[in-house]
């Protein structure tokens, strides 16, 4: 397999691997696309989103400080609307202040293959706003802390950050599940919530074919027994962080896919999700996933199978997953057969314009709820879709068209749109779309054009 | 660029005169008064069919379900076995006058316990795992015979996999006014976009709808984007509309309750009264036109039988399906009551499943809709032979 010029291997490192080109960006990395991505491999390419003065945003624990002082003063409002709606005011104020942050992180890192890498982990370890208001105050801190930091370390080490950050726990209802020969489980009737335990197998590891039952979730829902989050409430207690309560959890030896695990509290579940986590199957539903988000909904078996190898013989270094993905040729067809996602489109067209939106509402939120993708509010645990078919939909097209009308009409005066298109583009721009451009009749049109364009959309 | 300006052209004339959209090539046809119409509403996350539907006087029901049990005094009455939950007020007064029926232990014919992949098979229409990658209504749509053409739309900005593959569709969802025919730019995207074999055929549909949510929309209260009662009332209109598509699908997320489900009231029950107030809207919006409806309601398993630790239930088989409309023949329930004592559950946790689902779907889409008994047996529902039509349902 023979890798197509360098030309076409930048504007596909740049749009397919990256977040879509800012002015200049494919030219710079004319010389060595792949040695520009491998810089990236480095868990300092992901950086955290921080506040308009460099600031880092409230940690969980404090994000549900806000999120009780809010509520409290809901309550205290009573009847009184105007008081009522005002009062949650702060609160949402610094949740869109971080995730307007983060996605100037987006639109304007250097490293946007990195960032695109620490999004499709925050995407495999869905935790969605949708479940309540107590994860609207999360969703955000957990990728801060749980995703981010990760991304290019140990598949364990971001499974496991994940599987014991409050928002995961709370997302899947592990909070109070409780053995029932536990301590607890003994003195009332109460039991076993499967959620987190089925997730983490079906969803976050082994994938949902590999082969466990029904009895491997019931085991390893009763090996998470006990793994809680402190409850403000309680004296002693701080909500918004991990809290083991060995009173909950469920004695005794496990068997969990095979293997036993012999009696031990709270560490019980890290042995599980060690093994979890080194498993082949493992391995396999991470590379399949990998290989759809990057090049396609159906990815040549053989690009599956290198990144498999790569994660069993690192022990699960996702750094080493990631320049496998780099070198890998197959990676590198010139058929752009992915569909953008809603927010990576925003974020390519800002990154396009060289721009960074500055109102959280108006330019992002809005926009993506009509696109059909809030941020951190996937409909599902399995996150937002990664295939193409999904998000070419008749509507969602006509939704894009007439964003890309708003987004031009911000814009468009302060560019150039065909020295846009070649800057975004790069070789990927056909000479149909070139032709359309320089016959539009305003720049308006143009920049419309060039967003909503087959090739700007794909990628 | 004068094959460009043909192809606007065409696009402007087939709106001005109000034709048949052409998509994808063929000209689209269209529901006239008398045409049939299939409403789908999948209710995603696994709804809780023994809080839909709850079995009163089955002795184990309460026992099993302790706090979160539907109180009988509280349930609304359905027949000498079954009560609806309080929430379902409009489902029980169709229930009451022929117009809607339960089949209180539905599944698809392979058991599995994961969302994701139990949605897949409802939507796929498949007897297996990745069996199949388009949509079952898809392939309704291209089963159909000329004479008895519909066209199927999914109320949302994506389409739900039920609704994918070759045959055209339409997905729609509230927003900001649009006028196609209007726009220089929705002409010059359609040549961009017409050698793209995904995004070009999805465009000139998206256009093609859009054209006709327009006339629709015109004169009617505003829609908001993301409600779902609001979803109803869009797919109402076009349903009720001449010429219009005469299928349509709604997703509604948020069943999947493993904690703190609550009883008459709650987290379910908020989500029950979504659903009863949808279907409330389908019937309204479609005024006449509902006497030749069926709209069915389903979910990708059930839950367990007991309540778990948390004041909420975990995974499951059986649930309950739910049955509307004026073209339904009245009549009792679908499908056999399993039970919930010792011995009786699936699994030792989960309501039996006594029904197949694609039983339902099957019946739906032969003896109301039309499509070839032999095609349905075997391309909508692949190798789906055994599972036989359902007397007097339609």
């Amino acid at each position: 397999m023979t890798l197509p010029p360098r030309d076409t291997l930048a504007a596909i490192a740049a749009t397919r691997f990256g977040l879509g080109a800012r002015p200049g960006e494919i030219a710079r990395i004319t010389a060595d696309p792949q040695g520009w991505l491998r810089a990236q491999v480095r868990p300092e390419a992901v950086p955290i989103p921080l506040n308009p003065v460099g600031l880092p945003f409230p940690d969980s624990r404090a994000r549900l400080v806000d999120f009780a002082a809010f509520k409290a003063a809901e309550k205290a409002a009573g009847a009184d609307t105007d008081r009522r709606r005002t009062s949650g005011e702060m609160f949402r104020q610094g949740i869109a202040a971080e995730l307007l942050g983060r996605t100037s992180i987006a639109t304007t890192t250097d490293a946007p293959f990195a960032e695109r890498w620490a999004l499709f982990w925050s995407n495999h370890f869905t935790v969605s706003t949708r479940k309540s208001q107590e994860l609207d105050a999360l969703a955000a801190s957990f990728e801060r802390e749980a995703i981010r930091p990760h991304v290019f370390g140990r598949f364990e080490t971001l499974l496991l950050a994940s599987s014991r950050h409050p928002a995961m726990i709370l997302y899947l209802d592990q909070q109070s599940s409780i053995g029932p020969n536990s301590k607890a489980g003994l003195r009332r009737t109460a039991g076993l919530n499967e959620n987190l335990a089925r997730e983490i197998m079906e969803l976050h590891t082994l994938g949902v074919s590999a082969g466990y039952t029904q009895a491997d979730v019931t085991e390893f829902a009763r090996v998470l027994t006990g793994w809680s989050v402190g409850r403000r409430e309680q004296p002693g207690e701080t909500a918004g962080s991990f809290m083991y309560r060995p009173n909950l959890h469920e004695p005794g030896t496990r068997t969990v896919f095979g293997q036993t695990y012999p009696p031990g509290d709270e560490d019980q579940a890290l042995r599980v999700l060690a093994d979890l986590a080194a498993s082949g199957k493992t391995a396999t539903h991470l590379a399949t996933k990998l290989a759809t988000h990057f090049v396609s909904d159906t990815p040549d078996p053989r690009l599956v199978r290198r990144l498999a190898s790569a994660y069993h013989d690192s022990r699960g270094d996702l750094s080493v997953v990631a320049r496998t993905l780099i070198e890998a040729p197959e990676a590198w067809t010139d058929t752009a057969a992915k569909v953008k996602t809603p927010y990576e489109l925003l974020v390519s067209a800002y990154r396009a314009v060289d721009q960074a939106p500055r109102d959280y509402g108006r330019e992002v939120n809005g926009p993506l709820n009509l696109l059909g993708q809030r941020p951190l509010s996937a409909p599902q645990p399995n996150g937002w879709s990664d295939r193409a078919t999904d998000w070419a939909a008749p509507d969602a097209l006509v939704k894009r068209l007439q964003w890309a009308q708003g987004f031009a009409a911000s814009y468009a005066n302060q560019v150039d749109p065909v020295q846009l298109a070649t800057d975004a583009l790069g070789s990927r721009l056909r000479p149909l779309t070139l032709a359309t451009l320089q016959h539009a009749e305003s720049r308006k049109e143009a920049l419309a054009v060039l967003l909503m364009s087959p090739e700007f959309q794909r990628r | 660029m004068t094959h460009a300006l043909s192809r606007r052209a065409t696009l402007r004339l087939g709106f001005g005169l109000g034709l048949g959209v052409t998509v994808l090539g063929t000209t689209a046809l269209a529901a006239d008064a008398r045409s049939p119409r299939l409403v789908v509403i999948i209710c995603r996350g696994a709804m809780d069919g023994l809080s839909v539907s709850p079995p009163l006087h089955d002795p184990a029901y309460a026992a099993l379900r302790g706090a979160i049990a539907i109180p009988p005094d509280k349930a609304l009455p359905l027949d000498g076995d079954f009560g609806l939950h309080p929430k379902l007020v409009n489902i029980q007064r169709l229930a009451l006058a022929g117009q809607a029926r339960i089949a209180p232990a539905v599944a698809w014919p392979v058991h599995i316990r994961s969302h994701f992949e139990a949605q897949d098979l409802l939507e796929s229409g498949a007897d297996k795992l990745y069996g199949t990658q388009t949509g079952w209504l898809n392939r309704t749509v291209q089963a159909l015979s000329e004479d008895r053409a519909a066209r199927a739309i999914a109320v949302a900005p994506q389409a739900p996999l039920i609704l994918q593959g070759p045959a055209a569709y339409d997905t729609w969802s509230p927003g900001a006014p649009f006028n196609p025919a209007g726009s220089r730019l929705a002409g010059i995207l359609q040549d961009l976009y017409q050698p793209d074999p995904l995004l070009g055929p999805a465009f000139a549909a998206g256009l093609a709808v859009e054209h006709e949510a327009m006339a629709l929309n015109a004169n009617a209260p505003a829609l908001k984007a993301n409600d779902a009662r609001d979803f109803a009332t869009a797919a109402a209109r076009f349903l009720a509309a001449p010429g219009g598509p005469a299928i349509a699908v709604i997703s509604l997320d948020g069943f999947d309750t493993h904690a703190n489900q609550g009883a008459a009231d709650g987290q379910l029950a908020n989500r029950l009264s979504g659903l009863d107030d949808v279907v409330a809207g389908l019937e309204k919006g479609l005024g006449p036109d509902w006497a030749q409806t069926a709209v069915v309601v389903a979910t990708e398993f059930g839950r367990t039988a007991h309540v778990n630790g948390t004041g909420g239930t975990d995974h499951g088989t059986a649930s309950t399906l739910i049955v509307a409309g004026g073209a339904l023949k009245a009549g009792g329930l679908l499908g056999d009551w399993p039970g919930l004592g010792q011995g009786q559950l699936f699994e030792n946790r989960d309501t039996a499943p006594t029904l197949d689902m694609r039983r339902v779907f099957k019946t739906l889409i032969v003896e109301h809709l039309g499509v070839d008994r032999r095609l349905a047996d075997t391309r909508v529902f692949p190798d789906s032979r055994d599972a036989g039509l359902i007397s007097g349902l339609v």
